[in-house]
């Protein structure tokens, strides 16, 4: 009999952690970079090429770095709530272009509704991409005063998640 | 108004299932007749009641009904008719009614090709494909209604993911699903007769052509899902060991090993306990799989919608069915007889060998794919388990179990001698080895897989030889006579047999000598690849139906002679504003020449990926000639004879 159990066994304990499984998000990638400096970069703005930006600029600062593409679907889903979170001026945001061309950005910008971002960095060919670990548009990162990247989301910015995770982050970040 | 009747229809067929549920089984345990006799009107009026239901969706996506949720997330007016039609599987609510279409399908099979059966065991079968019916429909009527309205309806359609705006998606769902689902007919058969507690020969004999079907349906539909993958991904790679994939490949496993244990089960009375709890695992890890794509536990290239809602609910519904009749095994089996006694070396035991290598490379499978999870729920840590787990992990496995298969046959049941078995085999193994150890030479390079991989593909082209030319000579009569008595079950499993040997060999030359280069190419540019040279016309824009274009011309050329023409294309499907790489493939028995497209350059040339693959599609020609194994089985005699026996008796009667 006992040896008849055992199929039973072994399924419940696999369904345990099915059950845990489902409160998990698997989106959620922990970034090696969590707690280290903001790799630094200097590339040209979108609506001027003659003026560059860097992050060093926005050491002292708490920031938001907003990695898009004009060329990104899901980037159209979080875009009226970067609209939203700039008008609120609750923390600057700044993006970050990513392999993508001038007119196609300004152009999506246009059309999305308008631009929300403080200034935004032409990552052209993906370089800086790379140091940053971008792995799938959109991303965003949080990065405080120091320079120090402290928290990063892959996938649209969710009203949930800037309500719950990001802008506590930066209240805390912001009052230290 | 048509969504709603298809929302209503389901409502119905909820209902029906419900009866199909239980009447029948309630009946079949008390004796009640009329109970019994319920079963089949319910499961033929329940596929009607799905068939509407599927009919209502695909009319809604065909109408371009964008007051439809689902059809507007999943549709588009400029998305060409077969795949807004195909479309109604191309999103989570929609594969739900699918699966739900295809069960009603195999049930109403089942109504029509049960004549033979026990009215108590058939009423218990349609019985069990109810209760599972039941989950589905209650799934989507309560948490993801492919009838839901969008209120004011969109004025046009999100489109359908590009990735599956293929030819593929009109035919691999339905041909996997039929496999998948095609699996709950032997589940409900097993669970049929633990209810009866009537485990005999007969029903293995019952239940083996409904696995053959469903596990013919299953090799074709991963098949078409791995030559997709292959032609539309534009990486060149054939297997991802994706949670998706693999969620198909354990039942498959499973299923594998389920036919051959049904074979030792009918003929011999052996393994009784062991093939039942198999036909759960089959089906159970065919809802696992649900599962695993629907819910969104694990990230995958295939994953959909994820909501957490929807997962509990497909977990409650595995924790009830697997649950139900894991328990249900534990209750009932250990009344099972043992079957007749086996030497030590015998085909019964090289059957059971292989039946727990299967097993246990279906385990470590299951193993890798919910590692990850299983780490992130033990808070250990987020990691991802890729193609050098699975590829360390199933070759030790699969290696011995294919040693084995090619032995199978050729060893006598119940008791077969090894002195015996070595002297038939010794020239099929020493030719197998040379080949193993020279042929690589010969094509340029020997690594121990190409070796290994040779080995075992001649193994099986050398030993599959032997038996059919034992099968041939035998008895005095002529080759002729003797060639038209074998039946074609034999055939059937020979040749799917055979299909493994070219599968292997296949994967062993792709492994071992494909060829790949990236370059930069302007207009004009030749760029040369296992002795072809690729010359570069540059690129022109096409305009499809429902995207744009950049194609790139490539002129092969070996020799001097033009042999094919690639044309990769970079599609940008404008609704959703989606890249897509085409691959430009010129397919060939012996080899495959692949290109795709890759960035445009600052100075006017293009990254271009090129492979030279040899022996592709032997891939996929070992897992169609498996396919048709399994189809020549079924066609063998004794399932049309004992039809026409039982025609003509009641005829008689």
């Amino acid at each position: 009999m006992k040896r008849f159990l055992l199929p039973l066994a072994v399924f419940f304990v696999l369904a345990g952690f099915l059950a845990v499984g489902l409160r998990l998000d698997p989106r959620e990638v922990p970034s090696p970079l969590i707690g280290k400096p903001a790799p630094p970069f200097t590339l040209p703005r979108l609506d001027d090429p003659q003026q560059s930006f860097s992050p060093r600029e926005m050491l002292g600062q708490v920031w938001l770095l907003n990695v898009w593409a004009s060329w990104c679907g899901a980037c159209r889903e979080e875009h009226p709530l970067l609209l939203e979170l700039s008008r609120s001026g609750a923390v600057p945001l700044y993006g970050m272009d990513y392999k993508d061309t001038r007119e196609d950005a300004t152009q999506w910008l246009k059309q999305g509704g308008g631009d929300p971002y403080r200034a935004t960095a032409m990552d052209l060919d993906g370089r800086v991409g790379i140091d940053y670990g971008v792995y799938g548009v959109p991303e965003t990162y949080l990065i405080d005063k120091a320079g120090i990247i402290r928290y990063k989301r892959i996938g649209p910015v969710t009203e949930q998640v800037l309500r719950e995770k990001i802008l506590p982050m930066v209240k805390e970040l912001q009052a230290k | 108004m048509i969504p709603e009747i298809g929302h209503f229809a389901l409502i119905v067929a909820l209902l029906v299932a419900l009866v199909q549920g239980t009447f029948p089984i309630i009946g079949a345990a008390t004796g009640n007749v009329a109970w019994m006799a319920l079963a089949k009107p319910a499961a033929r009026a329940q596929f009607v009641l799905v068939a509407i239901a599927i009919g209502c969706l695909a009319y809604a996506f065909a109408a371009m009904d964008y007051s439809v949720l689902y059809v507007a997330s999943n549709s588009n007016s400029k998305l060409p008719l077969h795949y807004r039609v195909a479309a109604v599987w191309g999103g989570h609510e929609g594969s739900l009614l699918l699966w739900a279409f295809i069960l009603s399908v195999w049930t109403v099979a089942v109504t029509f090709f049960s004549r033979h059966l026990p009215d108590a065991m058939r009423a218990r079968i349609l019985g069990v494909m109810g209760l599972v019916s039941i989950g589905f429909l209650l799934f989507m009527l309560t948490v993801s209604n492919p009838f839901e309205r969008l209120i004011p309806g969109a004025m046009d359609g999100r489109d359908l993911n590009p990735l599956l705006q293929d030819p593929g998606m009109v035919f691999h769902p339905p041909m996997l699903y039929m496999g998948y689902v095609g699996f709950s007919v032997a589940f409900a058969f097993a669970i049929a007769a633990l209810l009866g507690g009537e485990l005999d020969a007969a029903w293995a004999r019952w239940s083996r052509p409904w696995t053959t079907l469903a596990w013919m349906f299953l090799t074709v539909g991963i098949m078409g899902g791995s030559n997709w993958a292959y032609y539309e991904l534009g990486w060149g790679g054939w297997w991802f060991w994706d949670a998706v994939e693999n969620a198909s490949f354990m039942p498959w496993l499973v299923g594998t090993a389920l036919i051959h244990s049904l074979a030792a089960t009918e003929k011999r009375g052996s393994f009784k306990a062991w093939t039942v709890l198999l036909a759960i695992c089959a089906f159970s890890l065919s809802l696992l799989g649900t599962f695993l794509v629907r819910s969104g536990v694990l990230t995958s290239v295939h994953a959909f919608a994820t909501d957490p809602q929807r997962g509990l609910f497909i977990l409650a519904f595995l924790v009830v069915v697997i649950g139900g009749s894991l328990a249900l095994f534990a209750w009932r089996a250990p009344r099972v007889g043992r079957g007749g006694a086996f030497d030590v070396l015998s085909r019964e035991s090289l059957l059971l060998a292989n039946n727990v290598l299967l097993v246990v490379a279906a385990g470590s499978v299951l193993l890798g794919t919910l590692y990850p999870l299983f780490l992130d729920a033990l808070g250990l840590g987020k990691i991802s388990v890729g193609p050098p787990y699975f590829d360390t992990v199933f070759v030790p496995l699969m290696a011995p179990a294919i040693f084995l298969m090619a032995v199978g046959p050729l060893a006598r049941w119940k008791k077969a001698e090894l002195p015996d078995l070595a002297i038939r085999l010794r020239w099929a193994f020493a030719v197998s080895l040379a080949t193993a150890l020279l042929l690589p030479l010969v094509l340029g390079h020997w690594t121990p897989m190409v070796g290994l991989g040779l080995f075992l593909a001649f193994w099986v082209f050398t030993a599959s030889a032997l038996s059919l030319r034992e099968r041939l000579s035998a008895g005095g009569q002529s080759v002729a006579v003797r060639l038209r008595s074998v039946p074609r079950a034999w055939w059937g499993m020979w040749l799917a047999h055979v299909g493994i040997g070219v599968f292997i060999l296949g994967v062993t030359v792709v492994k071992g000598f494909e060829t790949e280069t990236a370059v930069r190419m302007r207009a004009g540019d030749v760029t040369h690849l296992a002795g072809y040279a690729f010359a570069f016309d540059g690129v022109n824009e096409v305009q499809g139906p429902n995207y744009v274009a950049t194609q790139g011309r490539l002129r092969v050329s070996r020799d001097g002679r033009e042999v094919a023409v690639l044309a990769p294309q970079k599609r940008l499907y404008t609704v959703q504003n989606m890249p897509m790489t085409e691959a430009g493939i010129a397919a060939g028995v012996w080899s495959d020449l692949y290109a795709s497209l890759g960035e445009p350059l600052a100075d006017g040339g293009w990254s271009v990926r090129l492979y030279y693959k040899p022996m592709v599609n032997w891939i996929w020609g070992g897992c169609a000639l498996m396919a048709l194994g399994g189809f020549l089985a079924l066609s063998d005699r004794r399932y049309r004879l004992t039809r026409r026996c039982r025609a003509a008796g009641e005829n008689a009667a």
